[in-house]
């Protein structure tokens, strides 16, 4: 009965409620006709779908596998799987305010999950040949032991000897400007330790079949490309908008290049940069993957915008708030991640979703540099004479949309959640 | 647990402000300041607004840079070394005037953070800590409320409590009860006193005249960046000497 009244209550109110429920008598019945009335569910061909006008959708059926895994090979497909259902597993307790382990869940997630999907999905077994010292001497006339599980000896021993040279010399440097020798050589000692263990990792043959990035596709490619993007681009992100307020000119002065650079350059350009310019300008025999080049152009494209976000929410703090962590004797990073970017990233949340949306969205834009995601592969399968029906192209593509859709809808409730929770927490 | 407040530090001089000179561009904030007050006084600060006395504490805590002069705060000379400059900050407690609380943190947790973060203190011990502070400013049941839930008197005896937990050998107060609502002043003042009758010592930006008859051990009166008048609570309200601090005396006391 309320509903009602607020509907028709004045004439203004009667022109907007009888033009919305034209607009949708106008678009809901064909839509539906089309999605579920009309459409063919069942059949192996296109004879199957050439009666209905409806959507074909025995043509998605068929060529699933290919927009899930792209052209990676069918029988290890059971990887990609294996990294999909671990991602979920891990992201869901992090996603769930109640469930215990933060710490421990954030560092499996964005610490652990990372190396083991990267072996799972190529395969590792990377076959690492020069660390540091073996690019300014030939090691291999010292130390010489062939290849051991994966592992050659002459990377290894490189790598060692690295590392304890980086670490004196930290030391060294820190005696040198007078803070802890001991602290310098324990954090590098830690940062070497943690590298070589992703290196470890990375190198060891795990007896899979390498997968060339090349081969990957579809939805499998979308989440890589979407999920490196977000997962890099937040403290990435927020150490830009730091270095950007900072006092320090020349940390300033690179975040602001930096930010601004990136800010001024479409996405498109960057990839193209990255896909087709960058390997002219390296040293000829140096090369890095066409998908890594992609994710680290859209990692730093969207650390740039999200540090903008973030320093939007750095603005709205009050100066009080900085001064009373000062006074309490809370030194430039404890009060950064314990009383400013807290309260500073919960005022932006909606904008950091936004970006999220964006970006994921965005990483269509990797099929002009060759790399099929999602919406590559479907344009891909159009070209099958098999299933060349009218309703064919209309048919991908709304299969398409109802994917992203799915995806975004579901982050942008999720912020909204998010948002609500941080709210609760009183606010002034 | 140990009563924290008798244990103070060993220099008989808490604060020695030598010859300090600040600017705010051209504006001469604070002109040649000449202090020193010994562990255990409690010194109260007046003046016409404008007069410096909110940025001569704050270069106690170095929250303001001075320029020219020095300023020991037990034993360390303020300098551009951070690590000195986080030394003193955490044994100098600080109260503001706007309380300056963190909104996303319980009152027990803005209490337990910088003793946890900065002293490394275990999170239960900190919050007996946080516990004991927050029952001697007589609010140990608005513990695990968020500041916008607290009145302002309520909030600026949570900042009192915050600033106990760590510690501190010296207390600064930065004109705690002129954001209040007159019947939560007593509130604040009430805590303050109890504060002074256990040694603390105090530095207070205020104009809370009968509070300072009460606790304070000198008066310290400040005009255009200077500190015009110094002496006993007695001699300063019975016989001021100079005419500018018997103008202002009669503006405030009425």
């Amino acid at each position: 009965m309320r509903l009602a009244v607020s509907l028709f209550a004045t004439p203004f109110n009667f022109a907007l409620t009888v033009l919305s429920v034209g607009i949708i008598l106008l678009v809901l019945p064909p839509f539906l006709n089309f999605m579920i009335f009309d459409a063919t569910w069942h059949g192996t061909s296109r004879a199957d779908c050439l009666p209905n006008a409806g959507a074909c959708w025995p043509f998605i059926k068929a060529k699933f596998g290919q927009y899930v895994y792209g052209f990676y090979p069918i029988d290890e497909r059971s990887r990609p799987n294996v990294a999909f259902a671990l991602g979920a597993l891990l992201l869901a307790p992090l996603l769930i305010p109640s469930a215990p382990f933060k710490w421990l869940n954030s560092v499996l997630f964005f610490g652990v999950y990372p190396v083991i999907a990267f072996v799972l999905l190529t395969g590792g077994n990377l076959d690492l040949r020069i660390f540091l010292l073996g690019r300014f001497f030939d090691l291999r006339s010292i130390v010489d032991l062939g290849v051991t599980g994966g592992l050659r000896s002459t990377f290894w021993a490189d790598f060692l000897l690295s590392s304890s040279f980086l670490t004196a010399f930290a030391a060294l440097a820190a005696g040198v400007i007078g803070a802890s020798i001991r602290r310098a050589a324990a954090i590098c000692l830690m940062v070497v330790a943690l590298l070589g263990a992703v290196l470890l990792a990375f190198d060891l043959d795990f007896g899979l079949r390498s997968v060339e990035t090349r081969a990957w596709g579809g939805f499998l490619v979308t989440m890589v490309v979407a999920v490196t993007g977000i997962v890099v681009s937040l403290p990435l992100g927020i150490l830009l908008a730091l270095g950007r307020r900072s006092e320090l000119p020349i940390v300033r002065f690179f975040s602001i290049a930096f930010i601004e650079f990136w800010r001024g350059v479409p996405v498109i350009t960057v990839l193209f940069f990255a896909t087709y310019m960058l390997p002219l300008f390296l040293p000829s025999g140096v090369s890095f993957d066409t998908l890594l080049r992609a994710l680290v152009g859209v990692a730093l494209f969207s650390a740039a915008y999200m540090a903008e976000v973030v320093r939007g929410g750095l603005q709205a703090i009050p100066r009080g708030q900085y001064e009373a962590a000062a006074a309490l004797g809370l030194g430039y990073w404890r009060s950064m991640s314990t009383v400013i970017l807290p309260q500073a990233l919960s005022l932006v949340v909606p904008g950091i979703v936004n970006n999220f949306i964006g970006l994921f969205k965005d990483t269509t834009l990797v099929l002009i540099v060759a790399i099929f995601d999602l919406l590559g592969q479907l344009r891909a399968s159009f070209s099958d004479p098999n299933w060349a029906t009218p309703v064919t192209l209309y048919t991908g593509f709304a299969f398409a949309g109802v994917v992203y859709f799915v995806c975004c809808f579901a982050m942008s409730r999720y912020a909204l959640f998010v948002e609500r929770r941080v709210n609760v927490a009183g606010r002034r | 647990m140990t009563d924290t407040i008798d244990n103070i530090g060993r220099e008989a001089v808490a604060i020695d402000m030598i010859g300090v000179h600040k600017w705010y561009g051209e504006f001469h904030v604070l002109r040649d300041i000449n202090l020193r007050i010994e562990r255990g006084d409690r010194v109260v600060i007046c003046g016409p607004s404008g007069s410096g006395k909110s940025t001569l504490i704050r270069c106690v805590n170095r929250l303001e840079e001075h320029q020219r002069g020095r300023v020991i705060v037990n034993g360390t000379e303020l300098t551009a070394n951070l690590r000195h400059i986080e030394r003193v900050r955490q044994d100098v407690g600080m109260v503001f005037q706007q309380f300056n609380l963190f909104p996303h943190l319980t009152a027990l947790e803005n209490c337990t953070l910088a003793p946890v973060q900065v002293r490394g203190t275990s999170h239960k011990h900190a919050e007996e800590i946080a516990m004991h502070f927050l029952n001697r400013v007589r609010i140990p049941e608005q513990a695990n409320k968020y500041p916008s839930q607290l009145s302002g008197g309520q909030q600026q005896r949570v900042a009192i409590a915050r600033a106990l937990c760590m510690n501190p050998k010296i207390m600064l107060f930065d004109e705690p009860t002129s954001a209040l609502d007159p019947e939560m002043i007593k509130e604040v003042l009430d805590a303050m006193v109890n504060l002074a009758k256990d040694g603390m010592t105090m530095i207070v930006v205020s104009h809370e005249m009968g509070f300072a008859r009460e606790v304070a051990d000198q008066m310290v009166f400040m005009d255009g960046g200077q500190i015009v008048e110094m002496n006993t609570p007695k001699e300063f309200f019975e016989s001021p000497r100079h005419e500018r601090t018997k103008l202002f005396l009669s503006q405030i006391l009425r």
